[in-house]
């Protein structure tokens, strides 16, 4: 590749600051002390506790997986902190009591708490580490009987249908990192639509890790009732720091007859240097559950962390549901990612589709893994995947692992692949058109996205076409 | 002062020397043909002046309008009025050929310190240009030369060189791969934009292109090199005698 080229310096990525702000934060350590003083300290009742302990059991006795296509040292479980809040935080408080350090650091990551600054129609539940620390237009929601909240807030609030749903969906031994998220996490949102309710605006999560030494651990339960439509999102950033820090969510969606639950996320922790030091291990288990004719689509833009371990699934058991995966994941520098999904066709006529656009550039490792299953039931069912990789440079990898499992003859089981790789010629044609290197290589990119990009909602799509941009610059040498 | 002022002009591609030494001087309004056998450097001159990175300039210097050109990065060659058509134009996936085509315009447009065209605007000067290649406006709608044919992205090439108003441009055999209806309306698309203040150089191996676009000048490109110039007659004579008539050695061996 030619020096111009070479010469496109990295940008620094621009969320990498630290809120200097008094935090109460428990020493490092695991054990059942650990799942009991996160409970007391939130407040639960008993069913929740022993909920946890059980978690915690399971996940004594179980092992780490080792079957993704990444590669780190053995994470020392007692070195992390798994609880850590705000001194300020008052969980419960209303937004005017949020300490203003607190707002400050959400408005520099662009996410203004303030309603009258937020863009119209979209509701933030803004987490900080342990806590969340504030939620918008709760008052608005009410109104149409939605509830979204904290999930702190709703194990006080809205016990009985925590109770009902919690683990439905991922149960508590699901695996590994399910398991420790089961028994510490700390907090997360939790939404609600009522039957045949189609929520007015757009619902988002913005995550912010803060401390260090600390794991996040939330936990995130949407659940539409029959009819109900809810379009949710969530966003992601962390710190610069030298060490690792591990990231176990779980995300639970359920969707009743006929309902449809749209899950978009644009995922941007810190991805460590160039030579890999430090950065987020992003090991998430997101899953769905659809009743008959319901529908769960997810997108996600994955372009931070050291290491992106997830499968985001729907379990298709409903006749007539659809499930849908639109990922773009990206990895540059030293980032390593296994991602993909896992569609489950249960029901009669279940419909699937994939669309997986892997972009490798730096010395990144990309692996699409996707599983395919239709089950002896599911009379009618059909799937399309469609797995594309893009390699810029020659130091990278794009791996594909599609397991496809069909145990009824009258399904249609479609997959597609492709790879291939940004030459000099493509972004010399960009650049004889007035293109600057840059430029061309955003365009081409973004092209290669596009079945991607437009399931998002279109504020996040611009913003998910920028981050593309700055986390593939200086990537081409 | 020349539009476009070429002097001993050396270059290699891999260490190897390809160019070496070529001197042409193009002014506004002329049309020059450049002929030679395969493996001539034509197409690699084309690639030079536009700035492709495959090229080292060793020697020798090529100035437009009194700029130097080759102290210039490829797109300020094009925002400086410099259009290469492709011999093969690039696909770009999921990318419109207008969103494109429109984006090239506004870049040349903001780097000479013009406003950019908004999406409609710009319709309406497409709505015009597509006339030059006789296309309908859906052509804009599908990704830039995706699964065109050899004739359309050929034909897509003119369609943005009508768009981007160049002050030089240089078609690198854009007749290769032509039927005669599409070699028609490409050449029939270069022929309206002729104009006093826009030179255009012809890169070919055939003289057939040259029955359509009549050069004023041509010249033969052989070993690296400008052997021979003339008028347009010199095309009639090469398609006569083969271009063994001026390099000595037999088409095909030159390769």
């Amino acid at each position: 590749m030619s020096t111009e080229m070479e010469a496109l310096v990295n940008r620094e990525y621009k969320h990498g600051w630290v809120t200097d702000i008094e935090q109460d934060t428990m020493p490092p350590g695991l054990s059942e002390e650990t799942v009991r003083f996160i409970s007391a300290k939130k407040n639960e009742p008993q069913w929740l506790l022993d909920w946890r302990l059980k978690a915690f059991r399971r996940w004594l006795e179980m092992t780490e997986p080792t079957w993704p296509n990444v590669h780190y040292k053995p994470i020392d479980y007692q070195a992390i902190a798994y609880f850590s809040a705000p001194k300020t935080a008052k969980p419960l408080g209303s937004l005017d009591e949020v300490d203003p350090k607190l707002l400050a650091t959400y408005e520099k990551l662009g996410i203004p708490l303030n309603e009258q600054k937020l863009l119209a129609g979209v509701a933030v539940d803004a987490i900080f580490d342990s806590v969340s620390v504030g939620t918008t237009f709760k008052a608005a929601l009410a109104k149409e009987g939605v509830i979204f909240c904290s999930f702190g807030e709703a194990v006080q609030e809205h016990p009985e249908l925590v109770q009902k749903y919690l683990g439905s969906v991922v149960p508590a031994s699901d695996n590994y990192f399910a398991a420790l998220n089961s028994a510490v996490f700390s907090d997360g949102s939790f939404v609600y639509i009522p039957k045949g309710v189609r929520c007015p605006m757009e619902l988002s999560t913005y995550f912010r890790i803060n401390a260090a030494n600390t794991g996040q651990f939330e936990r995130t339960l949407i659940v539409a009732e029959e009819g109900a439509y809810v379009s949710y999102l969530e966003g992601c950033t962390a710190p610069k720091r030298d060490e690792n820090q591990l990231h176990a969510a779980v995300v639970e969606l359920v969707a009743l007859d006929d309902a449809t639950i749209k899950y978009s996320t644009v995922q941007n922790w810190y991805a460590g240097d160039e030579n890999g030091v430090g950065g987020i291990y992003n090991f998430v288990t997101k899953r769905g559950k659809a009743g008959a004719r319901a529908k769960i689509s997810w997108t996600q833009v994955e372009t931070g962390s050291a290491i992106t371990w997830k499968y985001p699934s729907v379990i298709l058991q409903g006749d007539d549901s659809i499930g849908e995966f639109y990922s773009v994941a990206v990895v540059n520098g030293m980032q390593q990612a296994d991602t993909g999904t896992k569609m489950i066709h249960i029901g009669r006529n279940t419909k699937s589709t994939i669309v997986s656009k892997g972009i490798s550039a730096g010395r990144g490792q990309n692996s699409y893994r996707g599983q395919v299953k239709i089950l002896p039931k599911a009379h009618g069912a059909r799937n399309y995947t469609q797995c594309d990789s893009m390699l810029i440079g020659n130091a990278c990898g794009a791996h594909t692992f599609p397991y496809i499992d069909v145990q009824n003859s009258s399904s249609d089981v479609e997959h597609e692949a492709s790879t291939s790789k940004i030459g000099e010629d493509q972004i010399f044609y960009c650049k004889a058109r007035g293109l600057n290197t840059e430029h061309a290589i955003s365009v081409i990119v973004n092209g290669f996205c596009k079945e991607v990009f437009r399931e998002l909602p279109m504020e996040f799509a611009i913003e998910a076409q920028k981050l593309l941009g700055v986390s593939l610059e200086g990537s081409v040498g | 002062m020349a539009l476009l002022q070429i002097s001993n002009l050396h270059a290699n591609a891999d260490e190897k020397e390809i160019l070496k030494g070529i001197s042409l001087t193009v002014n506004a309004g002329e049309v020059h043909a450049i002929m030679g056998p395969n493996g001539s450097g034509k197409s690699t001159l084309a690639q030079v002046l536009a700035g492709h990175p495959a090229y080292d300039v060793t020697a020798g210097s090529a100035m437009l309008d009194g700029e130097d050109l080759l102290d210039m990065e490829a797109e300020e060659r094009a925002w400086a009025g410099v259009f290469l058509a492709f011999q093969y134009p690039v696909e770009i996936p999921g990318v419109t050929n207008a969103y494109f085509l429109r984006m090239a315009y506004n870049e040349i447009r903001k780097a000479r310190g013009l406003e950019e065209l908004d999406p409609m605007d710009f319709l309406d000067l497409l709505e015009e240009k597509l006339k030059v290649v006789e296309w309908g406006p859906e052509i804009m709608e599908r990704a830039v030369n995706f699964g065109f044919s050899g004739g359309e992205k050929k034909r897509n090439e003119i369609l943005q060189m009508a768009v981007l108003e160049p002050k030089l441009a240089i078609l690198d055999e854009t007749d290769s791969g032509l039927d005669i209806d599409a070699l028609r309306i490409v050449a029939d698309g270069v022929n309206k934009l002729r104009s006093p203040d826009r030179a255009i150089i012809l890169v070919t191996h055939y003289q057939r292109l040259l029955d359509y676009i009549v050069p004023d000048f041509v010249h033969v490109l052989a070993g690296g090199k400008i052997i021979k110039s003339g008028g347009k007659e010199l095309a009639h004579e090469l398609e006569a005698k083969g271009y063994e008539w001026l390099t000595g050695i037999t088409e095909g061996a030159a390769v």
